[in-house]
């Protein structure tokens, strides 16, 4: 089947789980900004997590089915779409995601998978390679994407319980944990709140709020590694939280690393958007992201029940 | 041998400080040794300068009564229980030798000249010192398949540009401090410009898409415009 992209929206591009294993090739993970908003839109149609979804930037596309479909979208809350739950889309059937009313970022899965071509393992877009995704771009107007044909029956009525979502808001308190160069930088990135600026992109959202000093002075740090979640102080001052498409390497002293069960907070910030950073211990930070697997893994269990 | 939490997904191992060839034969034997025997949940491995850090999956590497990061730091320091003999003996020499043609000056180096002033010699010789040179790989970052290579004579370190391009071409040659290094896509870039290869550094159809390994050996050699746009 095929659905043609009848207006693209903002910023829409292929992504899954992200390109892993060629980190040490320079590539960066790439792969949805809000993670787990992609598994369980995936989970909702009954696909494997991992599954290739459309991320809709803000303004969402507009999308005619050629035939019967099952869509989801999830993350954030998109004019003109229920999210967070399955439905079918009959053959000649037009969706239209409107403007983002909460948060930034949505995926729309397609039971069955969208069509595309891994590239390196992975079906995500990195846009500043042209990598991977849709010819290694955004989609357009006009463009065309192929999916199997699949849909799927639900059974009876039923929502996901909202319980499980991550605390979405647009003035979180993010938890991380300390970065090697922490000690550096005193209590300042906890004291405040910062801003999202409006350079803020896939590779890293740019924060404004007080500046931020090394204590003793820049001395030039010799790059090592990075990884989205972390937050990295360049010599103005104003914090980066590196996110999917963060470079592999960097050599900006490291305040903290947002812990993975909130990086989905980061990533349905937008422009304007505030946030409060607060320390956790690592240990904790782990028990947080084997409770969300258990989370997800019931989730999994629970809709192969409901899906058929 | 260091470890410090990179958040709550990735330890880097530290195995020496600053920009130092002589740490590279331990990065390559720990990158060999936890390619051979990777246990499960740890996903893949970055090595850059004097550091290698190891990612992995919190959920996956779990175990009776030991945390998750105190089990990836046990499973490294396992597998570098014979570093420094595995260094000594595999890696003590560079990794392969790969020489890379170069067309120096002209449109490609637009950098050139402000680089010969700047360290007080013609760009003739400025050329004939870089090709000299032995160069070693000592990671691969900024961008897919972009080589940091360490060897640059002292001589031609020379400061970033004021101010960054918005556009490098990719296979550029620039000079950045006190390290030289090669474009492997078109993206903005702050180093001095003095050439460029028509080789490709980054190959996404491959198998291994970077064209160099940490611990490879480079040698720049020139080529005439001519057989830059012949190349294939």
């Amino acid at each position: 089947m095929e659905v043609t992209v009848i207006r693209s929206g903002m910023l829409t591009t292929v992504q899954d789980l992200g390109r892993r294993g060629h980190r040490a090739q320079g590539v960066p993970l790439s792969g949805a900004m809000d993670g787990f908003a992609l598994r369980v839109a995936n989970l909702l149609v009954g696909n494997p997590e991992d599954t290739a979804t459309l991320e809709c930037t803000l303004l969402g596309p507009e999308l005619v089915f050629s035939t019967a479909a099952t869509i989801a979208v999830t993350g954030a809350e998109f004019s003109g779409v229920e999210a967070w739950r399955p439905f079918e889309v009959p053959a000649g059937g037009r969706v239209k995601l409107g403007a983002a009313r909460r948060g930034c970022r949505a995926y729309v899965a397609i039971a069955g998978g969208w069509e595309i071509a891994p590239v390196l393992g992975s079906c995500s877009t990195y846009l500043r390679a042209g990598l991977g995704g849709f010819e290694g771009r955004a989609l357009r107007d006009g463009d065309v994407l192929r999916a199997p044909e699949v849909t799927r029956r639900m059974a009876g009525h039923w929502r996901i319980d909202e319980r499980i979502f991550p605390a979405y808001s647009p003035a979180p308190t993010v938890r991380v944990v300390r970065g090697a160069q922490a000690d550096e930088f005193g209590g300042v990135l906890f004291d405040t709140e910062f801003k999202v600026m409006s350079q803020s992109d896939r590779m890293g959202l740019r924060l404004g709020g007080r500046r931020l000093v090394r204590i003793g002075g820049a001395q030039e740090l010799i790059s090592s590694a990075v990884a989205p979640g972390t937050v990295q102080i360049p010599p103005d001052g104003q914090p980066i939280i590196l996110m999917a498409d963060a470079q592999t390497i960097g050599g900006y002293p490291q305040a903290a690393h947002v812990i993975s069960v909130d990086l989905p907070l980061v990533a349905q910030l937008r422009p304007g958007d505030k946030l409060k950073f607060a320390e956790v211990p690592l240990n904790e930070a782990h028990q947080l992201a084997l409770t969300r697997e258990r989370v997800l893994a019931m989730l999994h269990e629970g809709l192969a029940q409901k899906l058929r | 041998m260091t470890f410090t939490a990179l958040g709550d997904t990735a330890v880097v191992v530290g195995l020496g400080t600053g920009i130092d060839k002589s740490v590279l034969p331990r990065v390559r034997a720990l990158m060999a040794a936890l390619e051979r025997d990777r246990p499960p949940g740890i996903i893949e491995v970055v090595a850059a300068y004097a550091t290698v850090t190891v990612f992995y999956e919190p959920s996956r590497v779990t175990g009776e009564g030991e945390r998750p990061y105190e089990r990836v730091c046990r499973f490294i320091t396992e597998r570098a229980r014979h570093l420094q003999a595995e260094a000594k003996k595999k890696f003590a020499s560079p990794g392969r030798t790969i020489e890379i043609p170069v067309s120096y000056g002209g449109e490609f180096g637009p950098d050139l000249a402000d680089v010969a002033r700047h360290c007080g010699l013609e760009p003739a010789e400025v050329i004939k010192r870089h090709k000299a040179a032995d160069y070693l790989v000592h990671t691969i970052g900024f961008a897919p398949g972009f080589p940091y290579l360490g060897g640059l004579p002292e001589k031609l370190h020379t400061p970033r540009r004021a101010t960054p391009r918005k556009n490098v071409p990719a296979g550029s040659v620039g000079i950045g401090g006190a390290q030289t290094g090669i474009y492997s896509l078109a993206t903005p870039g702050g180093w001095q410009i003095i050439g460029r290869t028509p080789l490709a550094l980054f190959r996404p159809g491959e198998a291994e898409p970077a064209l160099l390994r940490v611990g490879d050996r480079v040698r720049f050699k020139p080529i005439t415009v001519e057989e830059f746009s012949a190349w294939k």
